[in-house]
């Protein structure tokens, strides 16, 4: 059952394109990840499904409610954390998350409490009594989702939400998604760190100059770019010297020492670890480890996309230290 | 229901976090009563009566402007505007609430110089209920304007900079200085098409009894500005600000 569906959605600004046609669904309860490098459309997309861009062309609906034509409705349901950092510095944390109840027609009675579960929920209990402006990046960040979650949304959009913050409190955001989802909240999150998208995303959509070049399960896409299998052994001393004769009785592979002389055996087919484990049995070499070397997300990333993954890394530099 | 949780709240708001500040509370008296010892001082023998409609009008018209203006364009620029656009309450109820607040500082502004001059002359005459129905008109299509400018303003200064860009030929052309029928004749129509010229002018009526408009005229014609500004502002804002 699916939460939110995209069907050839586009955005031109002027005479640029900025989103290019993508279609996708989210289904509910997963957490959904548009991952690219900036400028890739990833904003532009959350935008127009929240309602705060119109589309040039294409159809949005959420929860079966189509965006364009029924957007108030639509954004009832939604919890937006945007890429910054948008509540009131004059106010403090518990009067934020308060105020922002108010704007989805929460009572008093009813907003009051939940803004203390949440404070607490995002350790940010004894921060709640303190203006917004004299928070950090992370806990600004951390009441930013709360605020978000303040009216128990469906779907959650966090766009870039560990941009520019500190490693505790990235692995505390990280940390609060996947049990948002174990919770049953639908997410949609956009990233350009690859490995943050590995860790939580249950599927992934690659963009790149507004189009989705890939999309599917961390497997799936890393499928898509294995085009070979790899077996890494670890062995006692002299198995470098057995090489060629591992080639031998392998038809079909070819074997490498490494640097570190352990072997590398690649195959077109996948390989059978019992007779190459008898092989070295034979020879009187112990094996200590025997692992598949399988291509990462960020080569599947690169060689889809074509965009090199140095360039991701700059913008992870630019978003600040984690 | 729910849609007036979210009017009241972000009227409560803005109140608290922008109107009740202690700078903007000091503008709101020290603005009105400038002009007005700035009037006193240029012509001493000057009946405070005659200049009353004037400083009434021209404290809430630079009040509310500015104030709108300002802090809309500011939380544009800090994007906690944003958040208002996102939330499931009408571009109505959004505009409704923000200048709600403004109108609420305009009429506060109006009767700093209403106080000032209590003290020099009796103010018993003076048709109270019409002359404070004209100040809130004035201050509803100030507001508006107010809004009008946020929307194209990008940064605070540029919002600064519109706003007078608006006030100052509107406040020599609406008949407070200078009356319509002495001014040229090809600016006259001009004079006509601002609301300032019919809030001005009830406010002559009320407080010193010389108007050329029916006081019946004026306030509809500055419904008719009040409900064409709500609409034009909330028509920009859905065409601008949801891109």
């Amino acid at each position: 059952m699916e939460m939110v569906n995209v069907r050839n959605l586009k955005k031109m600004y002027g005479d640029v394109t900025a989103v290019d046609g993508i279609t996708f669904d989210i289904l509910r309860g997963e957490i959904f990840g548009l991952l690219g490098p900036n400028g890739a459309g990833k904003t532009s997309t959350i935008n127009m499904i929240i309602g705060l861009s119109r589309p040039t062309g294409g159809d949005i609906a959420v929860n079966g409610i189509d965006v364009r034509k029924q957007t108030k409705r639509a954004q009832a349901l939604m919890g937006i954390v945007p890429d910054e950092s948008n509540l009131y510095n004059e106010m403090n944390g518990f009067d934020n998350l308060c105020f922002c109840a108010a704007l989805y027609g929460m009572r008093k009675e009813e907003r009051e409490p939940r803004a203390l579960q949440l404070l607490e929920q995002f350790r940010l209990k004894d921060a709640g009594k303190r203006p917004f402006k004299a928070y950090s990046k992370g806990m600004r960040r951390k009441l930013t989702i709360a605020a978000a979650l303040i009216h128990s949304p469906k779907i959650l959009f966090l766009d870039e939400p560990t941009t520019g913050i500190d490693v505790e409190s990235s692995r505390q955001i990280r940390d609060m998604i996947v049990n948002l989802k174990r919770q049953g909240t639908t997410i949609l999150l956009t990233t350009h760190y690859i490995e943050e998208a590995e860790r939580i995303c249950d599927r992934i959509a690659f963009l790149a100059n507004g189009q989705i070049v890939a999309s599917g399960t961390v497997p799936e896409l890393m499928d898509r770019v294995t085009h070979c299998h790899a077996i890494r052994f670890i062995t006692g001393e002299n198995a470098e010297s057995l090489a060629p004769e591992l080639q031998t009785r392998f038809e079909g592979t070819v074997v490498t020492i490494n640097p570190d002389h352990s072997l590398v055996m690649v195959s077109k087919n996948r390989l059978s670890l019992l007779p190459v484990m008898q092989f070295f049995h034979e020879k009187g070499i112990d094996v200590y480890e025997a692992r598949e070397l399988r291509p990462s997300l960020e080569d599947a990333f690169v060689e889809l996309t074509g965009i090199e993954s140095s360039a991701m890394k700059k913008e992870k530099e630019k978003g600040g230290r984690r | 229901m729910k849609s007036w949780i979210a009017f009241w709240n972000i009227l409560k708001k803005d109140i608290n976090n922008y109107y009740l500040k202690p700078p903007n509370i000091s503008w709101g008296i020290i603005f009105p009563l400038s002009w007005t010892l700035m009037q006193l001082i240029r012509s001493p023998g000057g009946s405070i009566l005659e200049l009353l409609p004037g400083l009434i009008s021209m404290s809430v018209l630079f009040g509310t402007t500015s104030m709108l203006a300002v802090t809309i364009t500011f939380e544009r620029s800090g994007r906690s505007f944003e958040r208002l656009l996102l939330a499931p309450i009408s571009l109505n109820t959004l505009v409704l609430a923000k200048i709600s607040g403004t109108i609420l500082f305009g009429i506060f502004n109006a009767f700093v110089p209403v106080i000032f001059a209590s003290f020099f002359v009796d103010l018993r005459g003076v048709v109270w209920g019409f002359a404070f129905f004209a100040v809130l008109m004035i201050a509803i299509t100030s507001s508006l304007m107010g809004l009008l400018i946020a929307v194209s303003a990008e940064q605070v200064f540029e919002a600064q900079t519109f706003s007078n860009f608006f006030r100052f030929p509107m406040l020599f052309l609406c008949g407070l200085f200078v009356p319509i029928a002495k001014l040229p004749v090809f600016l006259r129509p001009v004079s006509y098409c601002l609301p300032l010229t019919y809030g001005t002018d009830i406010l002559k009526g009320m407080i010193n009894g010389v108007n050329i408009f029916s006081p019946a005229l004026s306030f509809a014609v500055l419904l008719i500005f009040a409900v064409l500004l709500f609409v034009v502002c909330r028509n920009n804002i859905n065409r601008k600000w949801i891109l």
